[in-house]
């Protein structure tokens, strides 16, 4: 009997250890990691300078201390409302969006007047701009983190959200050319005087909570039920529907919006969503053959018929031919090829390119001009940042313990590592080119804002899934909020 | 500025960049084995004296091996692991359940796991279809061994040290 009872003593404080070395938040090691990305800002800056003003300014340091007093703000809400979220998700982002307002910066210095160059004001230019953006980003991200307590909480809004997704993305198909086309893709909400907002970037993220809540009601009926064709299963006819839908959606937009890529990531991305719920193989089959299917048919139609049809026709023709016309319209996509070139294996070094040169280098062809200067070397270095952030997300995803968190997680993580997929493909030759921006890189607010909130959500999910588990649930509920059980269990526990 | 400064910097820039694509990698790494690591180091001590110094060789290993996660073996949460603590875990298909399992063989409150002395025990809730303990049909609070599954429709689990 006392072999019985020194046991029961122990593991309660043993267990405690464990739980605590288990569940440590890793905090320090993101402060870290985020004051070694500002370290390299900053030496990005510094190294654009002594080649662009063959000098460096004693005020180099400021843009890349701006950036990391407004990292160091969101760090220190991650500590007090995200104890347990994923450590490697700030920094890495925080390392991207540096790059892109450093890049920008450089950007501006070469557009300046020479004896401008040494005084050009921090927040001056794009460069200025993209700093003040990723503030407001920042902000945003943090507003989101402290109103969403759990993530549980969005599937609650999960149909106004979907609703709010369709409209957005709608908005600009309707809205005439003048109020919502820039460079012949229909995107944009411009308003005449103030600016303008691409809807479509936020419209990805209200559809994703919507698609995620949706097939965690019906994955039941989309995995079980199914026809075994050729060792994979099919789903029947009739459950085909949504996803069909959400084709028609997609088509819809590459017509009338004349954007290839918005209308790949709305469909990828429910696909893949689809996917993740119901573990079928065949879904990815489907996608595919509809998604190839329906761009042939585009682009059949295109050179057939014309119409709306032809901007898509026009683009496959530039991809697939690119030096057919050098310097009408192939021009941007030869330009952005030879920048490329010219950069090698280790780039000419941060402020020694000709970003000047390559139209649209701000936004579409960001990846470019810095490949320019960092090469194949530097570029792959910010390929691996961007799948090192995909993969924390896919591994938030894994490790939380709700379906609906699951597919919100996987789906996000996956759409912004499709979306660097679609433009890296595009401005190097191995999709037809679309105007996609480059996720925290690109200028441009709305991207950016999109992209943090995204981020937000992926920090909430990987605090929910890290966290240990303390009370009757994994995290507390904020009060005030309505009792969540009764929403979320369907009653019928029917099927005996 | 002098060639060599600029060359340096330049190299020295995308060396940098790699340094942190590792270091985070590095980050990512620990964490990963961090639980695997710790698993082993707490299996072992049960004596009094476990908390001061490096743990002794444990006695009765099978005897007094704690269950320190909860591991989800089959269904579609499969994979998805819960430390645990002194607080007891819910199990079923409402949403502030610690583990919400969406299957049509649950209801919305199943199960539940309660520590009492560093043993866990096994409560059916009053559920639809039961819970089952390896083979047995769970009545009324059952000691679960390690490496035992407990059956919930389609979603097995089990307790690992």
């Amino acid at each position: 009997m006392t072999a019985a009872a020194v046991p029961a003593a122990s593991p309660a404080t043993t267990g405690e250890a464990a739980g605590a070395r288990l569940a440590r938040s890793r905090r320090n090691a993101e402060l870290s990691l985020l004051l070694l990305a500002m370290v390299l800002v900053a030496a990005y800056g510094a190294t654009v300078e002594a080649n662009v003003l063959d000098t460096v300014t004693p005020d180099f340091w400021i843009p890349a201390a701006v950036l990391g007093l407004v990292f160091l703000g969101l760090h220190l809400v991650i500590r007090w409302l995200a104890p347990f979220a994923d450590p490697a998700l700030l920094p890495a982002v925080a390392l991207l969006n540096g790059i892109g307002v450093g890049f920008l910066r450089r950007y501006d210095l070469a557009k300046a007047e020479p004896d401008q160059r040494e005084t050009l004001a921090v927040f001056a230019g794009k460069g200025g701009s993209q700093l003040a953006w990723t503030l407001g980003a920042v902000i945003l991200a943090a507003v989101l983190l402290a109103i969403m307590r759990d993530h549980r909480s969005l599937s609650r809004y999960a149909y106004t959200l979907g609703l709010a997704g369709i409209v957005l993305v709608m908005i600009p198909a309707v809205l005439p050319g003048r109020f919502s086309e820039v460079n012949g893709a229909k995107l944009w909400i411009i308003v005449p005087g103030l600016g303008q907002l691409q809807p479509g970037e936020f419209a990805k993220l209200a559809l994703l909570a919507f698609f995620a809540y949706y097939l965690v009601r019906k994955r039941e009926v989309l995995s079980l039920a199914s026809r075994r064709v050729l060792g994979i299963d099919f789903p029947r006819g009739r459950d085909l529907g949504p996803v069909l839908v959400v084709w028609l959606i997609s088509l819809l937009v590459l017509v009338f919006e004349k954007d290839l890529g918005t209308s790949l990531l709305y469909f990828g991305m429910f696909v893949v969503t689809l996917y993740i719920a119901t573990e079928r193989v065949s879904w990815l089959l489907i996608g595919l053959i509809l998604f190839f299917g329906g761009a042939y048919l585009a682009y059949v139609l295109g050179s057939t018929v014309g119409g709306p049809f032809a901007n898509f026709y026009d683009r496959a023709q530039i991809w697939l031919d690119p030096f057919a016309e050098p310097y009408d319209r192939g021009y941007q996509l030869v330009q952005g090829l030879l920048t490329l070139g010219t950069g090698g294996l280790f780039g000419a070094g941060p402020g020694g390119g000709q970003p000047t040169l390559l139209p649209e280098v701000q936004t579409d062809f960001i990846f470019a001009g810095i490949g320019e200067e960092i090469g194949l070397f530097g570029l792959s270095a910010l390929l691996v940042v961007y799948l090192l952030i995909v993969e924390r997300g896919l591994r938030a995803a894994l490790a939380v313990r709700d379906s609906f968190g699951k597919l919100l997680a996987g789906g996000l993580a996956f759409t912004l590592g499709l979306q660097v997929f679609v433009i890296v493909g595009g401005i190097s030759k191995l999709i037809p080119l679309t105007g996609q921006t480059t996720p925290f890189l690109s200028a441009g607010g709305s991207s950016l804002m999109a992209n943090w909130l995204l981020i937000a959500v992926l920090l909430r999910v990987s605090d929910g899934a890290r966290r240990p588990v303390t009370g009757g649930g994994p995290v507390a509920r904020p009060a005030g909020s309505p009792p969540e059980q009764l929403h979320g269990a369907p009653t019928e526990v029917i099927r005996p | 500025m002098p060639e060599l400064v600029i060359t340096v910097a330049r190299f020295g820039f995308l060396i940098l960049l790699w340094i942190f694509v590792f270091t985070v990698v590095g980050v990512i790494r620990r964490d990963l084995f961090a639980g695997a690591r710790s698993g082993r180091l707490v299996a072992a001590p049960r004596a009094v004296g476990a908390s001061t110094g490096p743990p002794a060789k444990p006695a009765k290993v099978k005897r007094g091996r704690a269950a320190h996660q909860l591991v989800v073996t089959a269904g579609q949460l499969a994979g998805t692991r819960i430390t645990l603590g002194e607080a007891q875990i819910t199990i079923g298909r409402a949403e502030d359940s610690t583990l919400v399992i969406t299957d049509d063989y649950a209801s919305a409150r199943h199960a539940r796991l309660v520590p009492r002395d560093g043993q866990w025990f096994v409560e059916d809730l009053g559920s639809t279809n039961g819970t089952y303990l390896d083979r047995a049909k769970v009545t009324g609070p059952t000691p679960v061994p390690l490496g035992v599954p407990i059956r919930i429709g389609r979603t097995s689990l089990e307790l690992r040290p």
